[in-house]
């Protein structure tokens, strides 16, 4: 591929981004970031061809260590932005 | 890329999709009503990676990537069980985690590449950037996770040169980089990389202070966006830029908004090391304040029309958000009208404060923000601030001399009475004195906050309001 078209893709996306968070409820800042946290664990995506390839023992096993902080991010951010997000209620609870 | 197989194909399409579902998520965080379907969509557009990546036939053998998942959701699951005042340390380890997996990609890529001979300047570029970003993200976030859990002291770290020493570390780090990109195949020199960039993470948290923290937090979490962005780049991968990308810019936005929130810029705050130099000389004389009892306080929320309820980090300390929700039950109960005004960088992280009282089951229509309550202060009964201290100091708007001064506050001390719960006089961050407490208006609840407002609630209780 050609490597101008990743600086493309980074561009318009960090454009877009900025325009998105800018509308997020101040309200929810901090599951926002937990949101974006576990997002960050797209990070696994890389990890598991590296650990499932084979290549040699090292790249294995800093492939398996990848995928292991990534899940471990993936699992943990979800759960806990759930987990905040169902407190925020707008009437009384009766 | 010749003609793409089968499985190629539906990676793409799987990846595109996934991509798309992303945006979609972000921007259902724009509402509290919308925000569950945002995760649980974030969560379909990371199955939707995921499947697509085991798809891919580079894959021989899936038995470590099992392993590694079991592990992972192993550590993950406690870690979401979390007490919500912990939430801010959960997040400094979760980016210290994310920093993590791109510079162990990183490291893996590179002796890969090398030792196959596939190495070229670009890919030794993109190498250099995900290992540095993912090394300073890792010790960075790490150190964040420790002093918010006070694991070690939160009072910023401080001594003589110490920019230029972050600055020379960093600065070290990226000219092995360049000598790497000459000359990929200097195997002894990457392992400095690795170790600068760790390095410099620690330094970079080091002067730090607690109060600056939901900026730092912020920043880190931009970072490990783009440190994913890097890894994109590594492996060419679009979903992953993106992806990054948009992390990255949150974690910027966020840091923006909270810098503002203080009146102050991203590198004063990383490197301005505030609370350690600036004690104002201003004489400690021996100021008198007035202090009320739990039926005072009592008294004078019952008999006010309206409440502001100002809370702050000593409040999450306390863990008093469920005596503030009792509170606000026998406040409302009376027909008194309470709000909650909410400063952006209370506590500890972004929002801090609103998740503390959602978990209370306070209504979030409650929750007011800093300029929507400024303008209605003057005519507000009672002021009621806990444990917030640098939001509500006067001396942002008068003091010119005052190292927060421009910062915009909560004007709790425009209200016409103003109680305020503090466990002791000591100045709290920055050693800076709050007029606050000796205005005439104010009284002083002294306490842990939970206990104080405990006390509140029991003398309303006992009041016949059962």
């Amino acid at each position: 591929m050609n490597k101008l078209d990743l600086l493309f893709f980074f561009m318009l996306a960090t454009f877009l981004g900025l325009d998105i968070i800018r509308r997020v409820s101040r309200l929810l800042h901090t599951p926002l970031m937990a949101l974006t946290n576990a997002i960050s664990s797209i990070a696994v995506v890389g990890a598991i061809i590296l650990a499932g390839e084979a290549q040699d023992p090292l790249t294995t096993i800093l492939g398996a260590c990848a995928v292991f902080a990534s899940t471990t991010n993936l699992v943990s951010g979800y759960l806990i932005t759930y987990r905040m997000l169902v407190m925020f209620k707008k009437r009384e609870p009766k | 890329m010749g003609s793409a197989s089968l499985a190629d194909i539906v990676t793409g399409f799987l990846y595109l999709i996934s991509a798309g579902v992303f945006v979609l998520a972000l921007r259902w965080m724009s509402s509290p009503e919308t925000a569950r379907r945002a995760v649980l969509s974030a969560v379909a557009a990371m199955l939707l990676a995921v499947v697509g990546t085991l798809f891919d036939p580079q894959i021989v053998t899936y038995k470590w990537i099992v392993v590694a998942a079991i592990l992972g959701t192993i550590v993950g699951y406690p870690l979401s069980r979390v007490p919500l005042t912990a939430v801010p340390e959960r997040t400094g380890l979760s980016q210290s985690f994310a920093g993590m997996a791109a510079a162990l990609v990183g490291a893996a890529k590179y002796y890969l590449w090398v030792r196959s001979g596939q190495m070229s300047h670009f890919r030794m570029t993109v190498v250099a950037g995900e290992v540095i970003l993912g090394c300073l993200t890792a010790t960075g976030g790490l150190l964040a996770a420790a002093k918010l859990a006070e694991w070690i002291p939160t009072r910023p770290l401080t001594y003589k040169g110490q920019n230029v020493v972050s600055f020379a570390l960093l600065a070290a780090a990226v000219a092995l980089g360049a000598v790497l990109i000459v000359d990929p195949t200097r195997l002894m020199l990457f392992p400095f990389i690795v170790v600068f960039g760790l390095i410099f993470g620690v330094m970079l948290l080091l002067p730090i202070g607690g109060a600056d923290m939901p900026v730092v937090i912020s920043f880190l979490n931009s970072f490990s966006g783009l440190s994913a962005v890097a890894m994109g780049f590594v492996l060419e991968n679009k979903l992953l830029i993106t992806a990054g990308a948009l992390d990255g810019s949150s974690g910027f936005v966020l840091s923006v908004i909270m810098c503002r929130a203080m009146n102050r810029s991203v590198t004063n705050v990383l490197f301005g090391a505030f609370g350690a130099v600036k004690t104002t000389g201003r004489a400690v004389e021996q100021r008198t304040v007035k202090s009320a009892t739990a039926t005072d306080a009592a008294e004078l929320l019952t008999n006010a029309d309206s409440v502001v309820i100002i809370p702050g980090y000593g409040m999450a300390v306390a863990q008093a958000q469920h005596r503030v929700r009792d509170l606000y039950d026998q406040l409302t109960k009376r027909g008194v009208d309470v709000k909650f005004a909410v400063h952006p960088v209370a506590g500890r992280m972004p929002g801090h404060m609103n998740v503390l009282l959602a978990e209370a089951d306070i209504p979030y229509d409650r929750l007011v923000e800093m300029d929507d309550i400024n303008p209605e202060m003057p005519q507000v009964g009672v002021a009621l601030v806990i444990g917030a201290n640098d939001v509500v100091n006067p001396a942002a708007r008068t003091d010119e001399k005052s190292p927060i001064y421009g910062m915009p506050i909560i004007d709790a001390d425009k209200a016409q009475t103003v109680l305020a719960i503090k466990r002791t006089m000591n100045p709290g961050f920055a050693g800076i004195d709050n007029d606050l407490y000796y205005a005439n208006n104010t009284l002083m609840l002294f306490g842990d906050a939970k206990q104080v407002i405990g006390d509140i609630v029991k003398v309303l209780a006992g009041d016949g309001g059962h």
